[in-house]
C-alpha cells in the first residue's frame, strides 16, 4: 500500500472523477460521492507527511516502472519535502472546493466536480513526477479540465478568458517541451536527475533557461505575461479561481525550483538579474494595478501576481547569493521563503476567492461598489475576511508574514535596494487589501442587497475555517512546514554550487 | 523471375482480399436491396480476415517475386492499420449510407479494391508495383467520390480529384521514367544500389523532384493540396472518412518505399524538398483551418497541417524519423476516423451535421459523445496525455535529433495556432447552448455508437499505454525498442 501511495493519490481522484461524472444526472449523489472521494484522497495523502523522513531530504515513496520503453520514458514517481507540502495543499484545497460548490453550482454538478477531481489527480502527478515526460503529460493534461471549468461554469466573458488561458499556457509549455526533448537527446533519459547531472555549455543553458522561463513564467504568472490571469480569475467559477490561485500558480514556482535551478544553474545565475527585476516589477507595479481595481476578483488576481513575485524573487536571489560569496544560509532562506510563501498564498488566495464566492452567491456581483457595511449583516464572514486580508498584507502571526519576511531577509544579503523594493509590497499590499476591506466590509450598510444578507452557514464556515486554520498555523508555528522542506531545500541550494558549463 | 508457390503464400493477405472481393462482387449481384447487409458483413469479414492473415504471418522471407513485393515489418504494421481503419470505416459508414440510399455494393467493392491497392503500395518493391498499387487505389477512390451521382458538389469534387490525381500520377510516372533512364532499373533495391553512382545525376535529380511532387500530391501537402478540401467537403461523409484515413498510411508507405527504398542515397536532396513542403503545409493548413465553418473542410485543412508534421518526420531520412512518421500516420488515421465517425453519428437523413455549429450544446444533449468528441479534438490538437501528443512528440524528437531546429520551431508555433480551431469545436459543444435543447436522438446503430466510444476512449488509453504500439513501429524500422 505504502509502496504505491503516490499512484493511489494520482489515480484515485481521476477514477473517482469518472465515477462522479457518471453519477452526474443525480446532483446530490454526485456531491456526496465527490466529497467522499476528495476526503479519502486527503486522508490517503496524510501518510506522506507522517511517513516522510524529513531529515534525509531525499526522494521517498519512489515508484519506478518502464512506461514507454522505445524512448526510455519511465513512470517514475517520488516526492521530497517540497512536493509533499504542495501535494497536501492540493488535497486539502480540493476538499474545500468540493464543499464550497455545494449550493452555488447547480448546473451539471457531476461534470463540475468530476473536472476538479481529475484536476486534483493531475496536479498531484505534476508534483510527484520525476520523469520529465511524465511531468509534461500531467502539466499539459491540466489544461483541458480547467478549460472546461472556466468555459462552462464561468462568467459572461468566459469563452474569451478560457481561450486566453489555454493558449497562453499552451504557448509557454510547448517551448518547454522542445527544451525537454533537447535534454532527452543529450541525456538519453527523461529522468530529472540525469538532466541535473548533464553538463551543458553556457549557450545551451541560456536557450534552455528561456524555454523553461516561457513555460513557467506564464504559469506563475510573471509580469509581463500575467494578463491571462485576471481574465481567467474574473470569469472562472469560485472553485476554478481557488484552484487556479491556490495550486496551479504554484506549479510555475515549483517548476523553477525543480527544473531551472538544478538543470541550468549557470544560466539562472547569469539571468538572475532579469528575474529579480521582473519580480520586483510584479511586486510593486502590479501591486499598484491592484489598487485601482473595481472588481474584487480582479483585485485579488493582481494581488496574486504581486505575491507570486515574491516567490520568483526568493528563488532567484538565492542563486545570486550562493554563487557570489557562497552565502548558503541566506540562499536557503530565500528558497524556503519562496516555498512558505507559495503554501501561504495557497491558503490566503484560496480563502479570499472562496470569500468572494460566498458574497457572489448572495448578491451576484463582484463589484466593490455593490457592497459596503457587510460587517453589519455578516459578522462571522467579516471576521474571516479581515483575517485573510491581514494575512494578505503580511501581518505577523499570519502565514503571509513568514514567507515574505524570509524573502526580504534573504534579499538584504544581496542588496538593501532589492530588499527595500520588496519591502514596499508590505505597504502597497496593505493599501489595496485594507482599502478593499474598508469599502466592502466596514462602513454603513450600503444598499438593500447588503441589508438582506444572511451570514455564512455551517458549510461555508467550515470552508473558511479550514483556510483560516491553515493561515494561522503556518503564521504562528511554521516549524513543521519548514522542517518538512528543510533538507530538500538544502540539497537544492547545495546543488546550485555545481558549475555545469 | 521464377514463379513459386511460396511467393504466393507470402501474398496470402492480398490474395485473400482479392478473392473475397471477387466473391462479394458476384454475391452482391444476386442480393435484393433489403439484403445489402450481407455485403456489409462479408466486406467486413474480408478485411478482418486479411488482417488476421497478416497478424499470424511469421514467415521470415523478406520479399517475393524477385523483390517486386516486399514482405517486411514495415509493410505488416502499415497493412494491419490500413485494414483495421478500413474495417472501422465500414462500421461507421453503414447507417449514413442507408439513410441516403447509398447503401450499395459498389461502395464496399470500391473500398475493398482501394484497400487492396494500398496494401500493394506499401509492399511495393519496384516502380511498377508502386504505380500499380497507386492506380488501383486512385481509380477506385475517384469513383467513390462520385458515388452519389445526383449530387452536383460530389460530381465536381470527383472531377477535380480525377483531373488533379491523373496529373499527379503522370508526373510521378514521368519521374519514374527518368529514374529508370538514369539507373536502368525498376527494382527499388537495385535503384538504391546504383543511385549514388549513376552516370546521369541530373536526370536522376529531376526524377527525384517528380517523385516528391507525386508523393506530395498523394499526401495533399502544400502546394499540391488544392484537391483536398473540395474532395473532403464534396464527398458523402461516408466516403470522406475512407479517403481521409487509411490512404495517409498508404501514402506514407509509398513515400518510404520510393524515397528511402529507392533513392535513399539522395536523402540530403529530397529531405530539403520535404522540409519545404512540411513548412508550407503546416502554415497553410493551420492558418486556413481557422477560417472554416464547415467541419469537414476544417478537418481537411487540419489534415494538411498533420501532413506537414508527418513530412517533418519523413524529411529526417533516419530510421527514427521514419518510425515517427509511420506512427504519426497511424495515429492520424485513427484520430480522423473517429472525427468523421462523430459527424456520421450526428448525421441523420436530411441532416449532414457537418457544420461546426451543428455540434452546438452537444454536452447538454449527450454528455458522453461530447466527451468523446472532446477527446478526439484534444488528440488532434496534440494535448497530452492523448494519442496525438505522442505522435507529435516522436516527430519533434526525431526532427531535433536530426538538427532540424527551425522546422521543429515552425511546427510548434503552428501547433499552437492549430490548438485554437480544435478548441473552438470543444467550445461550441460545451460552452454554447444547443439550438434544439431536446436530448439527442441517437441513431439505433449500436455498432457505430460502440465503435465511436471505443475509438475515442482508445485515444486516451493508447495515449497513456501506448508503449507497445510505438515499440512495434520502432522494431519495424529496425530500431531498438
Amino acid at each position: 500500500m505504502m509502496a504505491s501511495l503516490l499512484s493511489l493519490l494520482i489515480w484515485l481522484p481521476i477514477l473517482g472523477g469518472a465515477l462522479v461524472a457518471l453519477a452526474g444526472a443525480r446532483a446530490d449523489l454526485a456531491r456526496w460521492l465527490a466529497l467522499a472521494i476528495s476526503i479519502l484522497v486527503f486522508v490517503v495523502s496524510i501518510p506522506l507527511f507522517t511517513g516522510y523522513d524529513a531529515s534525509a531530504g531525499t526522494l521517498q515513496f519512489v515508484e519506478n516502472a518502464p512506461w514507454i520503453t522505445a524512448i526510455g520514458a519511465n513512470y517514475h514517481l517520488g516526492v521530497d519535502g517540497i512536493s509533499i507540502a504542495l501535494i497536501l495543499l492540493t488535497t486539502l484545497t480540493t476538499v474545500l472546493v468540493v464543499l464550497g460548490a455545494w449550493d452555488s453550482v447547480r448546473d451539471k454538478v457531476g461534470q463540475y466536480l468530476a473536472a476538479f477531481l481529475v484536476l486534483e489527480g493531475l496536479m498531484i502527478g505534476v508534483f510527484a513526477a520525476m520523469d520529465a515526460l511524465l511531468f509534461y503529460v500531467f502539466f499539459e493534461g491540466m489544461l483541458i479540465p480547467m478549460f472546461i471549468i472556466i468555459g462552462v461554469w464561468g462568467g459572461p466573458r468566459r469563452v474569451y478568458a478560457t481561450l486566453k488561458f489555454f493558449l497562453y499556457t499552451f504557448f509557454g509549455s510547448i517551448f518547454m517541451l522542445v527544451g525537454l526533448i533537447y535534454l532527452y537527446l543529450h541525456a538519453h533519459s527523461w529522468e530529472l536527475s540525469s538532466f541535473a547531472a548533464l553538463p551543458l555549455g553556457a549557450t545551451e543553458q541560456a536557450w534552455l533557461f528561456f524555454a523553461f522561463l516561457l513555460g513557467f513564467a506564464i504559469k506563475v504568472p510573471m509580469w509581463p505575461v500575467h494578463t491571462w490571469l485576471p481574465d481567467a480569475h474574473v470569469e472562472a467559477p469560485t472553485g476554478g479561481s481557488v484552484i487556479l490561485a491556490a495550486i496551479m500558480l504554484k506549479i510555475g514556482g515549483y517548476g523553477f525550483i525543480r527544473f531551472s535551478l538544478p538543470i541550468v544553474p549557470d544560466a539562472c545565475q547569469e539571468f538572475a538579474w532579469l528575474i529579480v527585476a521582473l519580480s520586483l516589477i510584479a511586486v510593486i507595479y502590479v501591486g499598484f494595478v491592484a489598487l485601482v481595481q473595481e472588481d474584487m476578483k480582479k483585485l485579488i488576481a493582481y494581488s496574486s501576481v504581486s505575491h507570486m513575485g515574491f516567490v520568483t524573487l526568493g528563488v532567484f536571489i538565492s542563486l545570486a547569493l550562493v554563487r557570489n560569496g557562497g552565502n548558503r544560509d541566506a540562499a536557503y532562506l530565500g528558497v524556503s521563503g519562496a516555498m512558505v510563501q507559495m503554501i501561504s498564498h495557497g491558503f490566503v488566495s484560496g480563502a479570499l476567492f472562496s470569500g468572494v464566492g460566498v458574497l457572489y452567491d448572495r448578491v451576484h456581483s463582484r463589484m466593490i461598489k455593490d457592497y459596503g457595511g457587510v460587517v453589519n449583516t455578516m459578522p462571522w464572514f467579516a471576521a474571516f475576511w479581515v483575517l485573510f486580508s491581514m494575512a494578505n498584507c503580511g501581518l505577523p502571526g499570519t502565514s503571509g508574514f513568514v514567507g515574505e519576511f524570509m524573502v526580504i531577509l534573504a534579499s538584504f544579503a544581496m542588496s538593501p535596494l532589492v530588499a527595500a523594493g520588496a519591502a514596499l509590497t508590505l505597504i502597497i499590499g496593505a493599501a489595496y487589501t485594507l482599502w478593499l476591506v474598508k469599502r466592502v466590509i466596514f462602513g454603513e450598510v450600503a444598499n438593500d442587497h447588503v441589508k438582506h444578507l444572511k451570514d455564512i452557514d455551517a458549510r461555508e464556515a467550515l470552508v473558511l475555517g479550514a483556510f483560516a486554520a491553515g493561515v494561522l498555523v503556518i503564521g504562528v508555528w511554521p516549524a513543521p512546514l519548514t522542517h518538512l522542506m528543510d533538507a530538500s531545500i538544502r540539497q537544492i541550494v547545495d546543488h546550485l554550487l555545481v558549475v555545469k558549463a | 523471375m521464377n514463379f513459386n508457390f511460396h511467393d504466393l503464400a507470402l501474398l496470402a493477405p492480398e490474395n485473400f482480399l482479392l478473392g473475397a472481393t471477387c466473391v462479394i462482387l458476384l454475391v452482391d449481384l444476386f442480393l435484393k436491396p433489403a439484403q445489402r447487409a450481407i455485403t456489409h458483413w462479408l466486406s467486413l469479414s474480408a478485411v478482418i480476415g486479411s488482417m488476421l492473415l497478416i497478424v499470424v504471418d511469421d514467415d521470415p522471407a523478406t520479399n517475393a517475386f524477385g523483390g517486386t513485393f516486399l514482405h517486411d515489418g514495415v509493410a505488416a504494421v502499415l497493412k494491419i492499420f490500413i485494414l483495421g481503419v478500413t474495417a472501422a470505416v465500414f462500421v461507421y459508414a453503414r447507417g449514413y449510407l442507408r439513410d441516403r440510399n447509398l447503401f450499395v455494393g459498389e461502395y464496399y467493392l470500391l473500398c475493398l479494391f482501394a484497400t487492396l491497392g494500398m496494401m500493394l503500395l506499401v509492399s511495393a518493391g519496384s516502380l511498377v508495383m508502386v504505380y500499380l498499387g497507386l492506380e488501383l487505389f486512385a481509380l477506385s477512390t475517384y469513383a467513390l467520390v462520385a458515388i452519389n451521382r445526383d449530387s452536383g458538389i460530389a460530381s465536381e469534387a470527383a472531377m477535380k480529384y480525377f483531373v488533379l490525381g491523373a496529373l499527379a500520377s503522370g508526373l510521378l510516372l514521368y519521374g519514374m521514367s527518368m529514374i529508370y533512364g538514369a539507373t536502368h532499373a525498376l527494382d527499388l533495391a537495385a535503384i538504391h544500389r546504383v543511385a549514388t553512382s549513376t552516370a546521369h545525376p541530373n536526370l536522376l535529380a529531376f526524377g527525384v523532384v517528380f517523385l516528391v511532387v507525386g508523393i506530395g500530391f498523394k499526401f495533399g501537402a502544400v502546394p499540391f493540396h488544392m484537391w483536398l478540401p473540395d474532395v473532403y467537403e464534396g464527398s458523402p461523409t461516408a466516403v470522406t472518412i475512407f479517403i481521409g484515413s487509411a490512404p495517409k498510411i498508404a501514402a506514407f508507405g509509398m513515400a518510404y518505399r520510393l524515397l528511402e527504398g529507392g533513392v535513399g542515397g539522395w536523402s540530403p536532396h529530397w529531405s530539403q524538398m520535404l522540409a519545404a513542403l512540411a513548412a508550407a503545409s503546416l502554415v497553410i493548413g493551420n492558418v486556413v483551418a481557422i477560417a472554416q465553418t464547415n467541419l469537414k473542410r476544417m478537418l481537411a485543412y487540419s489534415t494538411i497541417s498533420h501532413v506537414g508534421f508527418l513530412l517533418l518526420g519523413l524529411a529526417n531520412g533516419t530510421p527514427a524519423g521514419y518510425a515517427a512518421a509511420a506512427f504519426y500516420a497511424i495515429a492520424y488515421a485513427i484520430m480522423t476516423t473517429a472525427a468523421f465517425g462523430a459527424i456520421l453519428l450526428l448525421a441523420r437523413a436530411g441532416f449532414e451535421a457537418e457544420e461546426i455549429e451543428d455540434f452546438k450544446g452537444l454536452n447538454q444533449r449527450n454528455p458522453w459523445y461530447a466527451f468523446i468528441v472532446l477527446l478526439i479534438m484534444a488528440s488532434l490538437a496534440g494535448i497530452p496525455p492523448l494519442f496525438g501528443f505522442f505522435a507529435k512528440l516522436l516527430v519533434l524528437k526525431a526532427a531535433l535529433d536530426a538538427g532540424m531546429l527551425w522546422l521543429a520551431m515552425v511546427a510548434i508555433v503552428l501547433a499552437i495556432v492549430g490548438a485554437f480551431y480544435y478548441l473552438r469545436v470543444i467550445k461550441v459543444m460545451y460552452f454554447d447552448a444547443p439550438a434544439d435543447p431536446a436530448a439527442l436522438a441517437l441513431p439505433r446503430d449500436l455498432p457505430l455508437r460502440w465503435l465511436l466510444s471505443v475509438n475515442g476512449a482508445a485515444l486516451l488509453v493508447l495515449g497513456v499505454f501506448w508503449g507497445p504500439l510505438i515499440a512495434w513501429c520502432y522494431r519495424a524500422f529496425g530500431l531498438p525498442s
